[in-house]
């Protein structure tokens, strides 16, 4: 038997704050040996990474106090160190040099200021002691075993030259440096797209086989946690509820809160053969009521050839320079009581076609019908009554309300806006609106900051469907949503379609999201539409080389159905900024059956 | 409430309304409270102080350079032997009169215009920002001195000429507040449902772009007291009323024979000047929300 490099024991960290001592993780043991992976999964708010801080006396620097247990770390010499114990002038020559971190967001984690041979040589000078030049040479080392395309270039530019893969491979270089013992990653690959999220995960699996570096992975993915644990430690309000091997947790999770987290996970390909959306799994409530619309055949909004673009302006008299060429030629049609989504990667112009819908960016050109009234042409007086029609559920519920605003206000507001109930009716429908949702009328009189995310995001619904539209624009509307509470809201979205027959233009990244609930799917890359059809065509037969590599990508929920390295085939995203002279060529289709079109025409993939 | 989610840390620490959280913060903040309560005493005495102390701070009541506590005169006289507390307290209730109203001109002026700009963008925001940029640019005490010495030196004509100057700093935070805030996607929502630009610029954005508004605002106050000052230094004042600078003016001239007659109203100028400073301090700490999870 090993030493493990890393155990927790009994920990317990305490926050002070002006209502008290809260208790931020309580009573959690476990152990990290070399050469595995430790995965810490559990929603927003449950100690996972409280945890990881306290393993670095990190914790402190929040707020927070140590107040029980022991964190024992075997050093490279051999001994065993009480993390809980140690100084901090000594952890400073453990962090960073035994210990790496890797954090979430690539963009803020490199200093701007600074290129990337000083970032990545600055461990090295401080706990290796090496020179300039032998500093250097490791430097580059390690881009190559990152695997960055073009290392040598790289150590001389800095962080905005690079994309955010790149970004994170130097932030997991830098982890790298000093060949840490134990690597810490917190949620290395939350803000990534997927398909840059695949490479990530393959590296830092990867390179855990080549060091043996001891790795413990946060996050709150359990399609994540499915690719890259061999051991799972689940939490739930800072306390472990479960800990097993990965496929102890996916085949036979022991506790509730374990089952209830895995049931509310879509899993890509659990739909095959259906026809349509099905309500999310949940936990307690097995048998939902009502039943997914099939929909009917007659279109709602027709968009025909929609194109937006945004000026890049610079120079003296801040000219156009170029253009970004956002939504390009982009047709589709959305049949009334039908869910139809827009996937693709950040960048894609998912969102932009949403906006340009209801004209909150103003699109270049093309047609926008609902109900056979043009958008594109219309007045803004005329614009402001077709809003009526259309509404839009916005993907960070912490932002899209008012903080300043009574929750029925806010809910109230477009009542007011268009003068369609006033009086007692207004409250009525407000108090009728927030049962929909189903949320307590004590809510009403609350503020924004004293709700839980989910509960904004209903709050949000619930604003949308006060004018009674025929359709809601959901951007992201679930993305920033812990998976149990993302399960409940689509729920509601779908039960709502049901019995208001509504339409929903579900735009999202998330492709098992998506297959679980849309009737119709458009995969979009680069301002196009690069495939669109119903949703069993699209995801048992895809036929762009895009959407196939996309649906690659993405991680399944499920140990053994593991992705290697060798099974990703990227390149890199092409820029959408064209030159003021570019001619963007028209999107043509083939048909592949009926109502399954690709593109043909080039997609810049 | 099926809700599996639970509070976390941020959520019990925000449990309030932001002004009553805000309040609370200020309370905390012991310098800015004792601001607080001078400044109160400072407005109490400018109001209430000539019904309690009825000598006209214009009649000559004694013996010039008499030094106080002398003769039952607290602050002494000044050259003409008039009474320096009275000067003190009906200076104080003109100072502190053209301090706020020229805050308050400056404030309405400023976040018209940064609001305008921030709002529509595009060539309304260019327009109005080299506006500004102009009057940054001014030698702001001169550009008062031409309004006061071409329009006459009424109260009046002197808030303006401290308004028209200051507004600058007030349009550039709004401006940035709006630029920032029309990006959210509240507004966003907002303008989905049906919201009129007016009902945007005022409903909306406004309460949210506040408070760092407020703290200038607080800060203007004090400015303009200095700069009122100034200008009566100069003699650029109203000769039918008495305010602190031009107290302190008028009796440049014996500053080394009878230096309290300069001191004492510059002192009641920098403890006014510094409470609302403070205040302003406090008020940013409380207002500022990345200071207030500490």
């Amino acid at each position: 038997m090993t030493k493990p490099i890393a155990s927790f024991e009994n920990l317990r960290v305490e926050f002070e704050t002006k209502t008290g001592t809260v208790v931020g993780v309580e009573d959690v043991s476990f152990k990290i040996k070399a050469k595995e992976t430790v995965c810490v999964v559990g929603e927003s708010g449950s100690g996972k990474s409280v945890s990881s801080l306290s393993m670095l006396r990190l914790v402190e620097f929040g707020g927070g106090k140590l107040t029980g247990g022991t964190l024992k770390f075997t050093r490279k010499s051999g001994e065993t160190l009480d993390i809980t114990k140690a100084d901090q002038s000594l952890m400073r020559t453990i962090r960073g040099n035994e210990i790496g971190m890797i954090f979430q967001e690539p963009m803020t984690a490199l200093n701007p200021l600074f290129t990337v041979a000083q970032q990545l040589t600055e461990g090295l000078r401080t706990h290796k002691t090496l020179g300039k030049e032998a500093a250097a040479k490791r430097a580059l080392e390690l881009l190559y075993q990152v695997r960055i395309p073009e290392p040598e270039r790289r150590l001389n530019q800095y962080p905005h030259e690079l994309s955010g893969g790149m970004r994170q491979r130097v932030v997991i270089a830098m982890a790298l440096a000093c060949e840490p013992r134990l690597l810490i990653a917190d949620e290395p690959t939350t803000a990534l797209d997927v398909t840059i999220q695949a490479e990530i995960l393959a590296l830092i699996d990867r390179l855990k086989q080549e060091t043996g570096t001891a790795v413990m992975f946060i996050t709150h993915d359990m399609s994540v946690v499915a690719q890259m644990a061999d051991r799972v430690v689940v939490m739930h309000r800072g306390k472990k509820v479960e800990e097993g091997t990965v496929e102890q947790i996916f085949e036979n999770p022991k506790h509730d809160y374990t089952k209830s987290l895995l049931a509310a996970v879509p899993k890509l390909g659990e739909m095959k053969g259906k026809l349509l959306p099905e309500p999310m799994r949940l936990m307690g409530n097995e048998n939902t009521k009502f039943k997914p619309l099939s929909g009917s055949d007659e279109p709602l909004l027709i968009v025909k050839n929609l194109t937006t673009r945004f000026a890049v302006k610079g120079g003296f008299l801040r000219r156009t320079l170029a253009n970004v060429h956002a939504v390009e030629d982009v047709s589709f049609t959305l049949m009334k009581g039908k869910t139809l989504s827009l996937v693709g990667e950040s960048g894609c112009g998912k969102s932009t076609v949403g906006r340009s819908l209801l004209r909150l960016v103003e699109p270049l050109s093309g047609q926008v019908s609902i109900d056979g009234q043009n958008i594109v042409t219309m007045s803004p007086p005329e614009l402001r009554k077709a809003r009526l029609n259309m509404q839009m559920v916005f993907q960070d519920p912490f932002a899209s309300l008012n903080p300043q605003m009574l929750l029925k206000d806010q809910v109230a507001d477009p009542m007011r806006n268009y003068n369609t109930h006033s009086g007692e009716a207004l409250d009525k429908r407000v108090e009728m609106l927030f049962d929909r949702v189903k949320l307590p009328h004590s809510f009403l009189r609350r503020y924004p900051h004293e709700l839980s995310g989910g509960q904004r995001q209903r709050v949000a619904i619930a604003r949308a469907l006060a004018l009674n539209p025929k359709l809601i624009i959901a951007d992201e509307a679930v993305s920033a949503l812990d998976v149990s509470v993302q399960a409940q809201v689509l729920n509601l979205m779908l039960e709502l379609q049901s019995e208001l027959g509504l339409s929903f233009l579900f735009i999202s990244h998330d492709m098992a999201v998506v297959e679980r609930v849309s009737h119709d799917v458009g995969v979009m890359y680069l301002g196009r539409i690069v495939e669109f059809g119903p949703r069993s065509k699209i995801f048992e037969n895809p036929q762009h080389a895009y959407t196939k590599a996309l649906l690659k990508a993405v991680p399944i929920a499920d140990p053994r159905q593991r992705r290697s390295e060798n099974d990703l085939n990227f390149k890199p995203l092409a820029s959408p900024i064209h030159s003021l002279h570019y001619e963007a060529v028209p999107s043509a289709y083939e048909t592949i059956s009926e109502g399954h079109f690709i593109l043909t025409t080039d997609s810049g993939y | 409430m099926s809700d599996m989610e639970q509070r976390t840390t941020q959520d019990i620490i925000a449990e309030r309304h932001p002004f009553i959280e805000a309040w609370q913060m200020f309370r905390r903040n012991h310098a800015a409270m004792v601001a607080l309560v001078v400044l109160s005493l400072i407005g109490f005495g400018a109001i209430f102080g000539p019904l309690v102390y009825p000598i006209d701070p214009f009649e000559m009541v004694w013996t010039p350079f008499s030094p106080p506590g002398v003769d039952g005169f607290i602050l002494g006289t000044d050259y003409l032997g008039r009474d320096l507390l009275s000067a003190i307290i009906h200076g104080a209730r003109v100072s502190i009169l053209i301090g706020l109203s020229a805050a308050f001109m400056s404030v309405f002026i400023g976040v018209s215009v940064g609001a305008i700009a921030g709002f529509y963008r595009g060539w309304v925001e260019e327009v109005l920002m080299r506006i500004t940029e102009f009057f940054q640019v001014l030698p702001t005490l001169l550009f008062s001195m031409v309004i006061v010495a071409l329009f006459g030196s009424s109260l009046m004509m002197i808030t303006f000429s401290i308004g028209i100057v200051s507004w600058t700093a007030v349009a550039r935070i709004t401006r940035s507040e709006y630029l920032r805030i029309r990006e959210l996607e509240y507004v966003m929502a907002s303008r989905a449902s049906g919201s009129t630009d007016a009902k945007l610029i005022f409903k909306v954005i406004l309460p949210n772009a506040l408070p760092p508004i407020i703290v200038q605002a607080a800060l203007m106050v004090g400015s303009a007291i200095l700069f009122e000052a100034g200008l009566s230094f100069l003699g650029l004042t109203d000769p039918n009323v008495v305010s602190w600078g031009q107290v302190i003016g008028s009796n440049r001239q014996y500053i080394l024979d009878a230096g309290y007659t300069v001191t004492i109203p510059g002192i009641a100028i920098f403890i006014t000047v510094l409470c609302i400073s403070l205040v302003g301090d406090g008020l940013n700490d409380a207002l500022n929300p990345r200071l207030r999870q500490r």
